[in-house]
């Protein structure tokens, strides 16, 4: 008997008090409608929230055990919870099962990561780690971008999996958008999405209205979409920090709901329908071409078939999301690429030096929401249908989430975590609200255990000496 | 939110309009109280440890559901007389929506204390998202009628055919919030917890130099604000009569927006702040279109933010390096 194990017990009692009064009437009783004046009864979920209860006091114990060492009571807690959670045992509803078996399995992890961790630590030091993590370094974005190249060759490019390639890269390019603002001049924008906004509508109107192609408009959309940031950026951009957050949030929002009710020019709620995709030199994806067009298929001479038009459009964004990533390491070469980053640094030497602040932030708003318009304008001709609903703040706070997880200012984390965020729950369609619930949950546990994102070490852009022969440990390149 | 009268045609009288001006003056006064209790929160939270609460608008919400949940149990137990019920109802609200103020702070920001500016605030949008889908699982989606706890009122005056009316709601919502204000004025300047909270909004290190326990008072911040995010839940409840998983976004961000107005770190700012949010809205609706509300609310954070980035009441911030 360990004399710690009264304190643990305790702690995990006190937890189990909280949640209990955290759950008793939102989980505890379910309001129904039944149709009646009086309007509402209850479904009484007590067996549900009592599980939860145990499972949180189990899992608070095993944490507070792994905590202070005790690592085998710890696994062995989890691996019970495991089988509970796997296990025939009938339990009130699905969700539980997965609760048990993934407070299990976190339970399990926790308990072994520090071995996990020395073990890492330890190969990272032989020489084949070294090689291994040097080529990692160096040649994980050459890879990625090597299968993303190849990827519609494979066999496992079906409708699906294009569907989601090109939903992922839509989001490492949005991604690589806001890192500019975000990772690289350090100013939070919650209101991203109005750009993407500005671009989608720019390129619904002028092409259902004016009769314009894609590649002509897309870079007066992103030009648009600049010039929007910059209109919004000029008077706000003085302000610090956080409130420069709640002022692009407010932004977001009133681009939004102007869209929404400017009826005559955006067909408010209802949205924009049938605009045209993107061309190739002139002719559609279609199996019959409008008058006076051809289509793809007759030009190329091959037999039509509909995932043409996928494989197009897929090229479509991996183009331009490099050409975001490209600019953007460009960028980061140019006075004013440093000025961004020794901005994000400290606010205050840098007016000491002779920068000028708002004029260097301007700058990155204003390519930042040049990209998202971009992106804005592929996105409508993707769907070919666009309305309000896409471009609410979840839809910031998701790519916001991105470049969080992905390590501010690193490019190869925006990537891993756009794969992550996007691909991961799309594969799990079914979780339904779930999904979003683990969102959040996700997000504040980065900030608390990896606030510093996934590949956490940032390369430096410029150094005063050229890299040593033997390289330097690092985690990951900008 | 349609609790206002329409007009019916332009061509009136100067004594309508006077009255038409009046009900709607009476009608903003009522929501404006509403935001300004969730005004505070964020304020307070603000001037002791400089982070937005994003995930505060939630705890309204939270707030708001536990209000309708106590109200039919009430009813349920048979609890027919309204003032007993709200009575019974708004403690239960604000006792156990503390207990959310508490274990967010606790599980989300308290581990962030040291970290990066921004990690606060993107967390906090974590909690938000989370606390949302949340309640949209074991509550359900769609929207909740509250039914009528209290109905009637009274008419104030009448001028040409047009009634001048405060429901007996409104003049509760506005009870509740003036003794609640008045309260916790009380509780802030005069009792030691007060005391302690003021030390650690003047210089936190300091005054756990000298023996105030900081994470304990700012734990403290954290379960005022939310228990007062209640009461504004439950007002809100018992005013519009539906309420959904999605209300704490849009007033959340409105009661910020008045915390911002009113100069952030300022307790009679909230509530000014909030009554001009309240009085901007419902005029705007009155007079201009209802639709563009929200925008017009929006329109003012940003203006406020580049003129007067220090509220009309704060102090303004000096950068030290």
């Amino acid at each position: 008997m360990d004399p710690r194990l009264p304190r643990m017990l305790k702690d995990a009692a006190l937890t189990v008090l909280v949640a209990a009064a955290l759950g008793i009437f939102i989980v505890g009783f379910r309001t129904v409608d039944v149709g009646s004046r009086t309007g509402l009864s209850f479904d009484y979920h007590f067996v549900d929230l009592g599980v939860a209860l145990i499972v949180i006091f189990f899992g608070r114990l095993g944490l507070s055990l792994a905590a202070t060492g005790l690592r085998w009571p710890a696994i062995a807690l989890g691996i019970a919870m495991i089988a509970a959670g796997a296990s025939p045992m009938k339990l009130p509803s699905g969700f539980l099962h997965w609760f048990v078996t993934l407070g299990g399995v976190l339970l399990v992890i926790r308990a072994i990561w520090p071995w996990a961790d020395q073990a890492i630590v330890a190969a990272a030091r032989t020489p084949t780690g070294r090689v291994i993590d040097q080529i990692g370094t160096r040649w994980l974005g050459w890879l990625l971008l090597g299968l993303a190249i190849v990827m519609p060759f494979t066999p496992f490019a079906d409708q699906k999996t294009m569907d989601l390639g090109v939903l992922i890269l839509t989001y490492v390019m949005l991604g690589w958008g806001l890192n500019i603002v975000v990772g690289l001049a350090g100013l939070l924008d919650l209101g991203y999405v109005a750009f993407y906004a500005v671009g989608a509508y720019t390129y619904a109107l002028l092409s259902t209205q004016h009769g314009l192609g894609f590649w002509v408009v897309l870079p007066l959309a992103g030009m648009l979409a600049a010039s929007f940031g910059v209109l919004l950026g000029f008077p706000v951009l003085r302000l610090r920090g956080d409130y420069l957050a709640i002022v692009t949030l407010g932004f977001g929002e009133i681009i939004r709901l102007v869209i929404l009710n400017w009826f005559d020019l955006t067909n408010g709620p209802a949205g924009i329908g049938s605009i045209p995709g993107p061309t190739l030199f002139g002719a559609v994806f279609a199996e019959t071409a409008p008058p006076g067009k051809q289509t793809v298929s007759e030009m190329l001479g091959i037999p039509f078939h509909g995932i043409h038009r996928l494989i197009f459009l897929y090229y479509i964004i991996l183009l331009l999301a490099l050409i975001t990533n490209i600019f953007t390491q460009r960028m980061r070469r140019l006075p004013v690429g440093r000025a961004w980053e020794a901005l994000r640094e400290d606010e205050t030497a840098c007016k000491a030096l002779g920068i000028n602040p708002t004029n260097t932030k301007l700058t990155a708003f204003a390519v930042g929401a040049m990209f998202a318009g971009f992106a804005g304008s592929y996105f409508a001709a993707k769907q070919r249908f666009i309305s309000p609903e896409s471009f609410t703040f979840i839809e910031s706070a998701i790519i916001l989430a991105i470049v969080v997880l992905g390590g501010m200012g690193s490019q190869i984390g925006v990537v891993l975590a756009a794969v992550l965020l996007i691909g991961l729950p799309e594969w799990f369609r079914d979780l339904g609200n779930y999904r979003m619930l683990a969102f959040g949950i996700a997000m504040v546990l980065i900030m608390v255990f990896r606030p510093r994102g996934l590949i956490g070490h940032r390369e430096p852009s410029i150094r005063l000496h050229p890299v040593a022969p033997h390289p330097v440990k690092s985690g990951g390149s900008g | 939110m349609g609790k206002r009268k329409r007009r019916t045609s332009k061509e009136q009288g100067t004594t309508e309009d006077m009255a038409y001006f009046t009900q709607q003056l009476i009608n903003a006064i009522t929501l404006g109280a509403i935001y300004g209790l969730i005004a505070i929160g964020y304020t307070m939270v603000y001037g002791i440890i400089g982070m937005i609460n994003f995930a505060h608008g939630e705890v309204f919400m939270i707030g708001a559901f536990i209000s309708l949940i106590g109200f039919v149990i009430c009813s349920m137990l048979g609890i027919g007389s309204a003032p007993v019920a709200i009575l019974l109802v708004l403690l239960i609200a604000m006792a156990f929506s503390a207990v959310y103020g508490w274990a967010i702070e606790r599980a989300a920001y308290r581990p962030l204390r040291g970290s990066f500016r921004l990690a606060p605030l993107i967390s906090a949008i974590g909690v938000s998202i989370a606390l949302q889908n949340y309640v949209q699982l074991v509550q359900g989606a769609r929207p909740k009628p509250g039914g009528q706890i209290v109905s009637g009122g009274f008419n104030l005056f009448s001028l040409d055919g047009f009634d001048v009316r405060i429901s007996w709601l409104q003049i509760i919502i506005v009870l509740v919030t003036i003794v609640l204000m008045a309260g916790f004025t009380w509780l802030i300047a005069k009792t030691p917890l007060g005391r302690r909270q003021r030390a650690c909004e003047q210089d936190m290190k300091m005054a756990s130099l000298l023996g105030v326990d900081v994470d304990r008072t700012i734990s403290f911040t954290f379960v005022l604000g939310a228990a007062l995010a209640a009461v504004a839940g439950m007002l809100f409840l018992m005013y519009y009569g539906v309420i959904d998983f999605f209300i704490g976004f849009l007033a959340g961000i409105k009661a910020f927006t008045a915390a911002v107005l009113g100069g952030i770190g300022s307790l009679p700012g909230a509530m000014l702040g909030g009554l001009l949010i309240g009085l901007i809205e419902v005029f705007w609706a009155a007079y201009f279109s209802s639709e563009y509300k929200d925008v017009a609310a929006f329109a003012v954070l940003v203006l406020v933010l580049i003129f007067r980035p220090s509220g009309l009441l704060g102090k303004p911030e000096i950068e030290k390096v």
